[in-house]
């Protein structure tokens, strides 16, 4: 597999290690960081300095007396539990486990959205949603509105717009500003992680119109 | 697991850890114990939880870190950023009733040898060095990083840089990350 070309910045990582990223971003960032090493690091780095600022808080709370008996009481049962109660399911083809978890484990259910387009909304909730795009080769890829963040990221296939070309593990980020017009290339289908909070920013009559007509 | 050429340079948490994660050492497993959960209680409050929420959520994060120990590779974290990490997953899945989106996981190797005792003896070193940047910050931005990391939860501030330098780490990091999937390929 060719190195990934599009990062995703390090301060949106950041916010990712912080738990700060809403859920529909946190899944995209974590898609990327499964694919892309470089990220990982990057993450992981941050992660370091949260557990040296966890390493430098005061060590005078105390905690209950009673609550160090107790945990060291539980190894035992703990031992003796299944690994994972509700386990994290595993990647599968092109889909990394962040993905999987938000199909809960099954294969994406495709609805039309005409001229051979197609999505599945994972989650969609006020801070923002999360959807898998399908888009056969040489296809535009429908407008979604870019009133607010959004972040698309490329598991199959590939797109190119005027700021560049994006394949598997591509990460690009919008903002407002950015006025394009994304092309899946020629060949195999373009599948796509998006994500975006511009529900929350839907001022305008017709996207909202078109919001309730396709939920995008 | 890790060569005995490294056995006590490291530090004392990072050693505990991989005590519990080889030997199932409960007396290590005390000793984080003692270590991180006043700690993790800190944290928790910051993050305007209950006491009573903290005291939970410490025995499941420090339960979490025995059950998933094998997991734990100390040629990438220390013992504090793992623990960070459960601990802010933890409190995700908690707070918003949600399952926090992770990268898949990275198999370990079956056997670490002189190589990954060497880059993780740096790692740990590298680590020392962060934590003593840490401290000649200037208080408020030592207080803007607390904030971010180990504050509550709100999903505002996106654009905020911590103003510590990470290149040397992530760099000592990304060695590991390849070391790894070069290892994970000889073995298929």
């Amino acid at each position: 597999m060719p190195p990934v070309q599009h990062h995703i910045p390090e301060d949106i990582v950041q916010a990712y290690v912080s738990g700060r990223l809403p859920h529909a971003f946190a899944v995209v960032v974590a898609a990327h960081l499964s694919l892309c090493d470089a990220c990982r690091a990057t993450a992981e780095a941050q992660e370091a300095l949260a557990g040296a600022a966890l390493d430098a808080l005061p060590s005078d709370a105390a905690p209950d007396a009673d609550l160090r008996a107790r945990t060291l009481a539980a190894l035992d049962s703990v031992e003796a539990l299944p690994r994972e109660a509700m386990p994290i399911p595993a990647p599968a083809g092109i889909y990394p486990s962040a993905v999987m978890a938000e199909l809960g484990g099954r294969p994406p259910r495709w609805k039309s959205l005409g001229a051979g387009i197609r999505q599945t909304i994972l989650t969609a909730g006020p801070e923002g949603s999360v959807r898998l795009l399908y888009i056969p080769g040489g296809k535009a890829v429908p407008d979604h509105g870019h009133n607010g963040l959004e972040m698309t990221m490329v598991l199959q296939g590939a797109f190119q717009d005027i700021t560049g070309k994006y394949a598997r593990g591509d990460v690009q980020v919008g903002d407002p500003d950015l006025e394009h017009t994304p092309i899946a290339m020629e060949g195999e289908a373009c599948i796509c992680l998006a994500a975006t909070d511009a529900p929350l920013r839907f001022n305008a009559l017709v996207p909202r119109l078109l919001q309730r007509v396709f939920r995008i | 697991m890790e060569p005995e050429a490294i056995a006590g340079a490291l530090s004392p948490p990072t050693e505990w850890l991989i005590a519990v994660r080889d030997r199932r050492d409960r007396a290590a497993f005390g000793k984080l114990f003692d270590h991180f959960a006043p700690r993790l209680t800190a944290m928790m409050l910051k993050s305007g939880m209950t006491r009573a929420m903290a005291d939970d959520l410490v025995q499941d994060v420090l339960l979490t870190a025995w059950t998933k120990a094998g997991q734990f590779d100390p040629s990438r974290a220390q013992a504090s950023a793992w623990i960070y990490r459960i601990a802010r997953n933890r409190q995700i899945d908690h707070l918003r009733r949600e399952r926090r989106p992770l990268p898949d996981a990275l198999a370990l190797p079956e056997e670490a040898d002189e190589t990954d005792a060497a880059q993780t003896l740096a790692l740990d070193q590298e680590a020392r060095a962060l934590r003593a940047a840490l401290e000649k910050l200037a208080p408020e931005q030592r207080q803007m990083i607390e904030q971010s990391f180990l504050g509550d939860l709100t999903h505002t501030e996106i654009r905020e840089r911590t103003g510590v330098p990470l290149g040397t780490i992530k760099s000592r990091i990304r060695l590991g990350l390849e070391r790894l999937r070069h290892e994970l390929k000889e073995l298929r």
